[in-house]
């Protein structure tokens, strides 16, 4: 397994202890729960893992009405009524109505893959319960069909959460865990170069410094995350701005050009107005 | 060899498992870390904390687990013969630590080291020093094992740098962010409630009945779910008396608010802080007092418990032993806290004092970190967030709701 280490890749900025995590689920092949704060590249994580493992990925998106079974497959009953009514030979194997889920889907896959649970919270609060026999022993029984599915290589599964609901203990017990910390400003420095190799340092200098100043306002609803700062910065480099716009103690007194990028909601860009004021006063 | 380490954390409130603890032994066997202690540190928290709210305490009991030698070496008397040392290591040392300590420049040295620093704290402390000794710490620490008391490990930068990870404690107050807007008063408390499902069957369930309906090709197929109660039950814990006076009426406010929202509610006094005993009726808060042992065995950990107190008193009322300004109180106030916390696990703490004012009273902040963050204002917006906590926490009832039924039991949580 030495050679299937996951250590980042070129577009994706994989912290040490983030690397770690994934490695010892993979290492042995049990889920990796992540959780952290919304925009810290949680989902996109999946989708690098398998790139740079080269597996095949899955993803399963929850919603509030998601059940467990959903995933591991579901008996179309309304179709089969309605050919049963117009006379149609299927409808005599119940095989034909059970239609496959994305855990399945995995479990059938030919070479180990990546399966992403995404936003397990969305979900009701039974159906973290309802997937532990599954996530131990990878296997399910169709009752419909009395069959037993196995999985023919325990894939890699990566749930992301964004703690809108605690998880039961008998889930977590069975799953690693890692919170994606917010980035540092080194690293926050790696992951924009990454996705803007050819900006200008002294822009990215001060945007980075605007917005690291912007995230210590307390009191904000939503703290503007990574993907907002890519965002930003993408507004930034598309309208030209220069990096003098966001330096100096013009930068301290008024909001940043474009905020919109990086504030969602009214009640914060007041706020953000307000201290802005006040240390404008203050001088 | 390990299994101190996992007992500390256990001591320490990480709700860790025997399976998760053989799960990390698995993974350093399978060396998933490999020779550094920092990747030993995030391994060992991937597998055993699966919580961030448990990443501080994990920290601490890391930190103190692998640097602190200084209570280790109390056992210690005479020079320890090498053979002795390396025996226990022998037995107690994994694959890897030993490895570890190899890539150090092996044994010899290492023992050298240590008998070195023995003899130091030896005559430190025939000097008339306690084992405080800042020597015997620094080089040594990193892997560790522990034998009857000693520990050791490595030195060197990579040591150093890793600490630091834990040491800086960043999880600390992880849990301070949640966000809610602002309703009236009594809107804030109905969040509280939540619809549980549990009696008897009572009512017809439409969407379950057209269901199986559907699957049983068109024979009707009637199902019935339980009718919906509120559920909540509310445990209100509120300080009376001293600085509290000129809240009263605040806490009266919300007392009557709570009264008409619960079914199951009840709530108790204190003074300044929670201690071994609480009252019911003010007027004989000297004659009936119920043990707070009760307290927690008689309530379920299905209750929310709401503290309502401005936290604000010398910080020896919280700390020591005997540090009550009414009783002498065996245990001091924290860990009556940290009992009443352990075990109701949905808790919150609503402080009467406006938020910036209270950020800089010591005894305050002393009590918000024992709540681990959970303290709110007691204003709209506050109350807000409290309640929001409490149904957050609130997502896994101890009592199993039905499996069946198609309609969640609480609304989805209102977005900011």
């Amino acid at each position: 397994m030495t050679n299937s280490r996951f250590s980042g890749s070129e577009r994706y900025i994989a912290t040490p202890e983030l690397a770690m995590a994934v490695n010892a689920a993979v290492t042995l092949s049990r889920p990796l729960l992540i959780k952290g704060e919304p925009g810290t590249g949680k989902t996109q994580l999946a989708e690098e893992v398998a790139a740079s493992l080269g597996r095949p990925l899955y993803e399963w998106h929850i919603k509030s009405t998601s059940k467990a079974q959903q995933g591991l497959y579901e008996y179309d009953a309304v179709s089969r009524l309605r050919d049963s009514q117009l006379g149609d030979g299927r409808v005599h194997d119940i095989a034909n109505y059970i239609v496959k889920g994305k855990l399945w889907e995995a479990f059938e896959a030919n070479t180990q893959p990546v399966l992403l649970i995404d936003e397990i919270d969305k979900a009701d609060i039974e159906f973290p319960n309802d997937l532990l026999r599954e996530l131990d022993r990878m296997e399910f029984y169709v009752y419909e069909t009395r069959q037993l599915v196995k999985a023919k290589h325990r894939p890699i599964i990566l749930i992301t959460s964004n703690n809108e609901k605690e998880l039961p203990d008998a889930f977590l017990r069975r799953c690693f865990f890692h919170y994606i910390r917010f980035p540092d400003e080194v690293t926050m420095r790696r992951i924009v170069d990454v996705h803007f190799p050819g900006l200008k340092q002294s822009l990215l200098a001060e945007a980075l410094a605007s917005f690291f100043r912007l995230r210590e306002v307390s009191g904000l609803k939503k703290k503007p995350s990574t993907s907002e700062l890519l965002d930003w910065i993408k507004l930034l480099v598309a309208e030209d701005i220069p990096p003098e716009a966001l330096r100096g103690d013009d930068a301290k007194k008024t909001l940043p050009p474009l905020y919109g990028a990086l504030l969602k909601n009214e009640q914060d860009m007041h706020l953000v107005e307000q201290v802005m004021f006040l240390s404008r006063r203050a001088r | 060899m390990l299994v101190r380490f996992f007992g500390e954390l256990r001591a320490a409130g990480v709700p860790a498992t025997l399976p998760e603890f053989l799960a990390l032994l698995e993974a350093l066997q399978a060396r998933v870390a490999w020779l550094s202690v920092e990747d030993f540190y995030f391994l060992a928290r991937v597998c055993l904390v699966k919580d961030e709210r448990h990443y501080d305490r994990f920290d601490r009991v890391f930190a103190e687990h692998f640097k602190g030698i200084e209570k280790a070496f109390e056992a210690i008397t005479a020079s320890v013969p090498d053979e002795w040392l390396r025996s226990l290591a022998e037995r107690v040392l994994t694959e890897q630590e030993k490895a570890q300590v190899e890539a150090l420049g092996g044994w010899q040295k290492l023992m050298e080291t240590l008998r070195q620093r023995l003899a130091e704290q030896r005559e430190r402390h025939e000097g008339g020093n306690k084992w405080i000794g800042t020597g015997g710490t620094s080089p040594f620490g990193a892997g560790g094992y522990n034998p009857e008391g000693v520990r050791i490990g490595q030195g060197g930068s990579r040591h150093r740098r890793a600490v630091k990870v834990w040491d800086r404690r960043e999880f600390a107050n992880l849990d301070d962010s949640l966000e809610l807007g602002t309703r009236n008063f009594k809107m804030a408390l109905r969040r509280l409630r939540r619809f549980a499902r549990e009696g008897a069957a009572e009512e017809l369930d439409l969407d379950g009945t057209i269901s199986a309906t559907a699957r049983n090709a068109g024979h009707l197929d009637l199902k019935i779910v339980p009718e919906r109660r509120n559920a909540v039950k509310v445990l209100l814990l509120l300080d009376v008396g001293g600085s509290m006076d000129e809240h009263v009426r605040v806490c009266d406010e919300l007392f009557s608010a709570a009264r008409s929202e619960f079914r199951h509610f009840e709530h108790y006094y204190f003074h300044n802080f929670p201690y071994e005993s609480l009252w019911k009726d003010n007027r004989r808060r000297h004659t009936e007092r119920i043990p707070t042992d009760q307290l927690i065995r008689t309530y379920g950990p299905d209750y929310r418990l709401i503290f309502v107190g401005d936290a604000a008193m010398s910080p020896y009322e919280i700390t020591m032993p005997g540090g009550s300004v009414e009783h002498w109180n065996a245990e001091a106030g924290a860990t009556w806290l940290r009992r009443l916390t352990a075990h109701f696990r949905h808790f919150v703490w609503l402080n009467p004092e406006p938020e910036k004012r209270s950020a800089y009273t010591p005894s305050t902040v002393i009590t918000r970190e024992l709540v681990e963050g959970r303290m709110y204002p007691l204003t709209l917006a506050g109350l807000d967030r409290a309640t929001a906590e409490l149904r957050r926490r609130g997502s896994m009832p101890p009592q199993p709701p039905p499996a069946a039924a198609g309609i969640s039991p609480s609304p989805p949580p209102a977005a900011p």
